[in-house]
């Protein structure tokens, strides 16, 4: 035991020796909640639109004021020709072009219907898919408007409606910052714990150290945990500070209980620095472990959940994510501090973590060889 | 100048006898963009509903069916009272609940207005969002065909989607992809393998060998410019024959793009490597100023113009950004130099910027 204090001890003192890890501790996480709440929405605030009116009537104004009036476009552009609004499409500028073709309002009377058309521009796929939606529904709504306004009440009466009514659970005003915050949260003690840990017993190997350790009579398990215990401390302090961040700046929701969120990232860390401390017996150089460890972190993160559902992956890719520790945590964690969520919602993640942590860190502790 | 291709001689051996980062190096590309193909979709496919019918009739059976027969929505299970709905949020994998209202066709028939209330699991508001919006978009869909002889005045939308008819997620990801994985083959692997040299105490053998510093450099750098190259070119074939990525554009124009931002990497992994001596440190800033900003600030994932302004005016001073533009800009757009000379200056502006500051940097450490 006391041999394990002393590991602990060196590893601490190394840890805070480098004058600049401390700032890399402590800047990563505000960086992170900082940058990834702000960037990583899908919300569309502001769509670009030009608007080539050939038909410059009434109800053509009528329309494009509609759009105008939105507050999620901006109509920055009203060419005269479809080319203009093309090249400027061409060149970025500009999201949709709303076509509004010649005889709009004249077509409409006569024949009772005509066509307006969208261009979207769809090298981002799912932008463009809501785009379509909402300048889809914009258009039907003036629809609506008009036929309140120019049929008589005896007309309008025919014409069945359904009434939707939509309302939002746990996040009435669909605000994302409260979705991502979590999911960020272990991005946080993720990085901090596969990467510190992943490149540790490697430094000493590259540099040849874990020589003059691998002399001493210090026991496998006893250099493990003196390696991983360190991590542990400082991943968890990193999601405590995490916490008290997303709190202070964000107001992010903590509906269920802190024991709750804690006692699953100790065992979630666990898995990470296990994780790391695999990959580390099995490199000799410090790129190399990086790279690996990189490579397993993107993969890791972008089938997570945390970017996109996991409801939208194929099935095989589903499966897939039944080895992938933060696909666990990210939902308890969303679980817990969105929904309220209790031990027993969640037994089934959590006792698949712990089971997680043993093979993994069983697994590390075979690979480690006490030979150089 | 025989010096010098001995040292580049000696890089490319300690890069080839690494097996394993150089399966990595290779294998890394070809296994996100399989991911990001399939498996990173922002489209909605078998989203979990439940249903509570209060009216259980003809026509919101009918409307059950539409909704659940449009590969969108998946009928989880039926409900039968209000509080059921708390339940199954939170204990389920209940996206959204629709509830129809008593006496639902009746109404409609005679009243000719009903009401339904759709409810999200907005936990995840995106999807919620997104959900709700297919949703009445397919409850509009179905009152259009049963009024269709009765509507007057309907206006049309006609909606077309440029450079991507079919949505595919693949057409965002494969300029993003290239732009990330060459900043982190040049600017990260440079700058590890530098410091590296330094770590080990080689540097001073080398700094004292009569090569000059310059030779030194450059030489480090050489093989990483032919491993990003090659991982570039496995992009464009993947994308092109696996997922139907086109290449619009001149390929000419597109393979010089790409060697002026690999060279504007490599610059960047030099001068981390100048201000740095450790591989954990330029691990450290390599991953919060590179690959951060690569995959958040560039427009790769997320659309730039939907964060606040500041974060705007951070990713107009990130490299990655323009890259990305104009790699769709020739890829997707097919546009020529003509729509992308200034993001091209910038880049090369940002390459010259790098090289000065540091040889600027180099010179110091040799003092």
């Amino acid at each position: 035991m006391r041999t394990i204090l002393y590991i602990i001890q060196k590893e601490f003192i190394q840890v805070f020796r480098n004058k600049r890890m401390v700032p890399i501790i402590f800047v990563v996480p505000i960086v992170q909640l900082l940058i990834l709440v702000n960037a990583a929405t899908f919300e569309m605030k502001r769509i670009t639109m030009a608007v080539v009116d050939l038909d410059l009537s009434g109800s053509s104004r009528q329309l494009t004021s509609k759009f105008q009036g939105s507050p999620f476009y901006r109509i920055i552009s009203a060419p005269f020709s479809y080319e203009q609004a093309m090249e400027q499409m061409q060149k970025g500028e500009v999201d949709v072009i709303l076509q509004i073709p010649n005889g709009f309002e004249k077509t409409l009377i006569k024949e009772n219907h005509v066509g307006v058309q969208l261009v979207v521009n769809a090298i981002n796929g799912a932008s463009a898919g809501l785009i379509n939606a909402y300048s889809t529904n914009i258009i039907l709504d003036f629809n609506r408007e008009i036929l309140i306004e120019w049929l008589n009440p005896a007309e309008l009466g025919g014409i069945r409606r359904i009434v939707t009514e939509s309302s939002f659970w746990y996040n009435p005003k669909l605000n994302y910052t409260t979705y991502m915050v979590p999911g960020i949260l272990v991005l946080l003690v993720t990085i901090v714990g596969l990467l510190l840990s992943g490149m540790n017993i490697v430094r000493e190997k590259e540099i040849g150290t874990i020589e003059q350790i691998n002399v001493t009579p210090i026991r496998k398990i006893e250099f493990i945990a003196g390696k991983l215990i360190p991590f542990w401390i400082i991943a968890l302090f990193e999601l405590a500070f995490g916490l008290v961040l997303g709190k202070l700046l964000f107001n992010i929701p903590i509906e269920g209980s802190l024991w709750l969120i804690f006692l699953s990232a100790s065992v979630y860390l666990f898995v990470i620095l296990g994780f790391g401390l695999l990959i580390s017996t099995m490199t000799n150089t410090q790129q190399q472990s990086m790279l690996i460890s990189f490579f397993f972190m993107v993969v890791f993160i972008l089938m997570s959940g945390l970017f996109t559902a996991i409801e939208s992956m194929p099935a095989w890719a589903q499966q897939a994510d039944l080895a992938n520790p933060l696909a666990y945590f990210i939902k308890i964690m969303r679980m817990v501090m969105l929904k309220g969520s209790t031990f027993a919602d969640i037994s089934n993640l959590f006792y698949s973590l712990v089971v997680y942590a043993v093979l993994i860190i069983g697994l590390a502790v075979w690979r480690y060889r006490k030979v150089a | 100048m025989k010096r010098f291709w001995g040292f580049v001689v000696k890089e490319f051996l300690h890069i080839f006898r690494d097996y394993r980062t150089l399966l990595i190096l290779f294998g890394m590309p070809a296994v996100q963009l399989i991911l990001f193909g399939f498996v990173i979709t922002n489209e909605i496919k078998d989203a979990r509903i439940a249903v509570l019918d209060l009216s259980k009739d003809e026509t919101t059976r009918q409307i059950t069916e539409k909704i659940t027969s449009s590969g969108y929505f998946l009928l989880d299970r039926n409900l039968h009272t209000y509080s059921e709905i708390e339940e199954a949020f939170r204990e389920g994998d209940i996206k959204m609940v629709l509830v129809f209202e008593p006496d639902f066709a009746r109404k409609l028939e005679k009243e000719r207005i009903a009401h339904v209330q759709l409810i999200g699991d907005a936990s995840d508001p995106n999807t919620a969002n997104i959900l709700v919006n297919y949703a009445t978009g397919i409850l509009n869909n179905y009152l259009f065909s049963m009024n269709a002889a009765t509507i007057p005045l309907q206006i049309i939308p006609e909606t077309r989607m440029m450079y991507n008819q079919e949505l595919k997620g693949v057409f965002m990801f494969v300029p993003g992809l290239m732009a990330m994985l060459m900043m982190l083959i040049s600017a990260l692997m440079t700058s590890l393998s530098i410091t590296r040299e330094k770590e080990l105490g080689t540097m001073e053998l080398l700094l004292a060998s009569p090569l000059r510093p310059m030779q030194i450099v450059v030489g480090k750098v050489f093989p990483y410019v032919f491993l990003a190259f090659i991982d570039a070119c496995i992009i464009i074939l993947l994308g092109y024959s696996v997922f139907g990525v086109p290449v619009r554009g001149s390929i000419a124009l597109l393979l010089f793009e790409n060697f002026l931002y690999i060279s504007m990497a490599l610059s960047l992994g030099i001068l981390i490597s100048c201000i740095t001596n450790s591989q954990q440190l330029a691990m450290m800033i390599s991953l919060v100023a590179l690959m951060l900003p690569t995959i958040l600030l560039s427009g790769f994932i997320f659309p730039v113009e939907n964060m606040p302004k500041i974060l705007q005016w951070l990713c107009h001073i990130m490299p990655p950004m323009y890259f990305i533009i104009i790699i769709k800009s020739i890829m997707l757009k097919g546009n020529g130099l003509f729509f992308i000379w200034k993001e091209t200056l910038i880049l090369i502006g940002f390459t010259l910027f790098f090289i000065l500051l540091s040889v600027k940097k180099f010179k110091i450490r040799l003092a």
